[in-house]
């Protein structure tokens, strides 16, 4: 299953017959080893919005389902422009999240790739299709755009979505930046449909702060594209009727309480999870690693993902310039968990803080669960949905970890 | 899917179970006449059943199963129920997903099918039963009414949750008791087939499965327009003789009960003019084709 890849080949990539031909838009299938590692590209300007509309335009999807909610609408939107333009076999408006998701099963059963974004309320609407899109093993990726899901409405940046979806089965990862967002898409689609992985993707962005703003993306030109999925490389049939059917069964597993019941349902579930981990592998080689470390000698650490780096990025300047080094981990995959990459990168730190955009501290708490000597992580600070949270207050938290003095922000009027 | 499909490689031929050797040989795969009239002399789609003895829902399964048109290119979208325990015996490509998205399953199902496969003709049909259809899964089965979805939906109807032990729906009738009601159903069955039509059904159906041949033609009729024309319904009365207190060979006669004068049953079948257009030109096909069979033969 794991074939060995000869240098130059970074991921196995899908030996698609169509690489080399042109699509209707004069695209250029091409190798995804090529496509991301060897394709120059040229800086743009865009919203996170536009640029989930650039990575779709060279995805090769088939099917988009749309459904409108804040702050995904105008990402969902524009994918629908591709399509007028006749980049995307098929799109239409669902008619609520629980049915888009499974508008999006039913065309991924039928051999299509299928993309479609969702937030906050919205993932929760959906959330009972991820488990079942992971059981049946189809690699749909839908875009996570995150905001608050509690009651008063709220519809700011907020992460406290993401921890639903940790044991759905589905690959779970954070983008910081536009520039990941455009690279996790891609690359998400190429990780997830290993034959060996066939596992579907959230890839999820702060909602707003990533989705609403400009940044500089490097975006590769537009007459190259991915190979086009292939339904006969799944590791279950394509439901297409293009192969015999089986009878699957001599009776229904769900009316056996029985050990067949119970050893089917476990070596099933076990399957999912043990695609999961063999994601690693083609995640580490796309992503160049599942984290990234700046400075990881420092006693000091932040390990977090999404925009919570971007803000301790920010305040570790802000330390810095009173003295004090810390490093930083960022944690690109949140599922799989990189767990033996946090326990190597925080071997030799004293003081791990992990700053989050939820109240809740799930990540905090994943981390606290890995690691040795876990009193050395302060799940802090934490800001519910609608807040920034300012690299001051992470400021703050360091300082008032390590017993340094300092004027508080609220005091100075 | 081609019938060479599924024809075994020799090599193996040994090792392939008996039924699948009579799949082979003996299915109606390809023959554009199979009705249900093949029940019994060639091998059917379903293997066995995994439902109460002498269930109606077992056999409107095999009345559909015989009737479909074109079963070498039709895959089935279920739900959760008891249908759902009957498709892992079905010789035909099926989908269980979850409780209530089968028509949104569909959809996207649909669609994909007739991008990747232009030349051919794919058939996808919904079979659920009445909760999944009417209660929780009612928007999508709507929705997919108003987008004009080319799909099949037949509605196994028993008036109640069977498989979770009987609990009231919303196609179960006034006053009746039942777990979840239990001072009887307190407003009327929902009108499912009225509603469909309104909603953009081009050919709707509700009938009993006493009389296999008006199943087999009103199953045809909806693939056929659905392929062509939009979306089309079917709701067939498989009542739970467990759960409304029958013995097993009484499903029977509590069909035909509910479809004599003033029953809840009393056939009715609505066809668009559209859907009418079309069925009137594939009657029209199939008489000169059985006259020129006739005339060659003479």
């Amino acid at each position: 299953m794991n074939k060995t890849v000869d240098g130059n080949r970074r991921i196995i990539a899908s030996q698609h017959v169509k690489i080399g031909q042109k699509n209707r838009k004069d695209q250029t299938y091409t190798d995804p080893n090529k496509f991301f590692f060897e394709t120059e590209g040229k800086a743009q300007f865009l919203t996170g919005s536009e640029v989930i509309k650039e990575a779709i335009r060279l995805a090769s999807v088939g099917t988009s389902v749309a459904y409108p909610i804040t702050p995904q609408s105008e990402a969902a939107a524009l994918i629908g422009e591709l399509f007028a333009e006749g980049y995307l076999d098929e799109y239409f408006r669902g008619e609520s999240e629980f049915a888009v998701m499974g508008q999006c099963a039913g065309a991924a059963f039928g051999g299509h790739r299928v993309f479609t974004t969702t937030a906050g309320p919205g993932t929760l609407r959906a959330i009972e299709n991820f488990p079942m899109w992971a059981g049946a093993r189809l690699p749909i990726q839908v875009c996570v755009t995150c905001r608050g899901i509690n009651s008063p409405l709220s519809i700011q940046p907020d992460t406290l979505e993401m921890h639903y979806l940790l044991e759905t089965g589905m690959m779970v990862w954070h983008a910081e930046t536009a520039q990941d967002l455009f690279d996790y898409i891609l690359k998400g689609f190429i990780v997830a449909e290993q034959p060996d992985v066939h596992l579907p993707i959230a890839v999820c962005c702060d909602g707003f702060f990533v989705t609403h703003t400009k940044d500089t993306v490097v975006l590769p030109p537009t007459d190259i594209c991915l190979p086009p999925y292939d339904p006969y490389k799944s590791p279950v049939p394509a439901m297409d009727m293009e192969c015999p059917p089986v009878r699957m069964m001599r009776d229904p597993f769900v009316m056996k309480s029985n050990y067949i019941s119970y050893a089917t349902h476990a070596s099933w579930q076990q399957e999912v999870r043990g695609a999961m981990e063999r994601s690693r592998k083609h995640a580490i080689a796309l992503l160049d690693g599942l984290v990234d470390i700046e400075n990881g000698d420092q006693e000091v650490l932040f390990v977090t993902s999404g925009t919570a780096v971007s803000q301790s990025r920010e305040a570790i300047r802000l330390l810095e310039k009173d003295g004090i080094k810390v490093g930083l981990v960022k944690i690109k995959t949140v599922r799989p968990f990189p767990t033996e990459e946090i326990r190597e990168a925080t071997k030799h730190a004293k003081h791990i803080f992990v700053p989050e955009f939820n109240m809740a501290g799930w990540m905090g708490r994943e981390i606290k669960a890995i690691l040795p000597d876990n009193e050395r992580v302060v799940t802090a600070p934490h800001v519910a949905g609608g807040m920034t949270m300012p690299s001051e207050v992470i400021v703050e938290q360091v300082k008032t970890t390590l017993g340094i003095a300092f004027e508080p922000l609220a005091q100075r009027g | 899917m081609s019938k060479e499909k599924i024809s075994i490689c020799e090599d193996l031929a040994d090792v392939m179970p008996p039924e699948y050797h009579t799949l082979v040989e003996n299915a109606t795969y390809g023959n554009g006449e199979r009705g249900w009239k093949d029940i019994g002399s060639s091998k059917e789609l379903i293997e066995q059943h995994s439902l109460c003895a002498g269930c109606p829902e077992a056999l409107a399964f095999r009345y559909v199963m015989a009737s479909i048109p074109n079963p070498e290119d039709t895959v089935f979208v279920g739900s959760t129920g008891c249908t759902s325990l009957v498709f892992p015996h079905v010789a035909i490509q099926n989908i269980h997903s979850l409780f209530g998205n089968q028509n949104a399953v569909a959809s996207g199902l649909v669609r994909t099918l007739r991008r990747r496969f232009p030349d051919k003709k794919k058939d996808v049909i919904v079979l659920a039963g009445d909760g999944a259809t009417v209660d929780i899964g009612l928007d999508c089965t709507m929705q997919s009414f108003f987008r004009q979805e080319n799909i099949t939906t037949i509605c196994f109807d028993n008036e109640l949750y069977a498989n979770t032990g009987g609990q009231e729906s919303g196609l179960m009738q006034k006053g009746f008791v039942a777990k979840m009601a239990p001072v009887g159903k307190t407003f009327e069955k929902v009108r499912l087939p009225e509603i469909a039509r309104e909603a953009g059904c081009h050919y709707v159906a509700c009938l009993t499965v006493s009389k296999p041949n008006r199943v087999e033609k009103a199953i045809k009729n909806a693939v056929l327009v659905a392929r062509e024309v939009g979306p089309t319904y079917i709701q067939l009365y498989t009542p739970c003789i467990l759960e409304i207190g029958k013995q097993s060979m009484e499903g029977l006669d509590e069909m035909k009960d509910a479809e004599s004068i003033g029953g809840r049953f009393v056939m009715k079948e609505y066809i668009s003019d559209e859907a009418k257009k079309l069925l009137d030109s594939v009657e029209a096909e199939r008489k000169a084709k059985k006259k020129a069979a006739k005339a060659a033969k003479k």
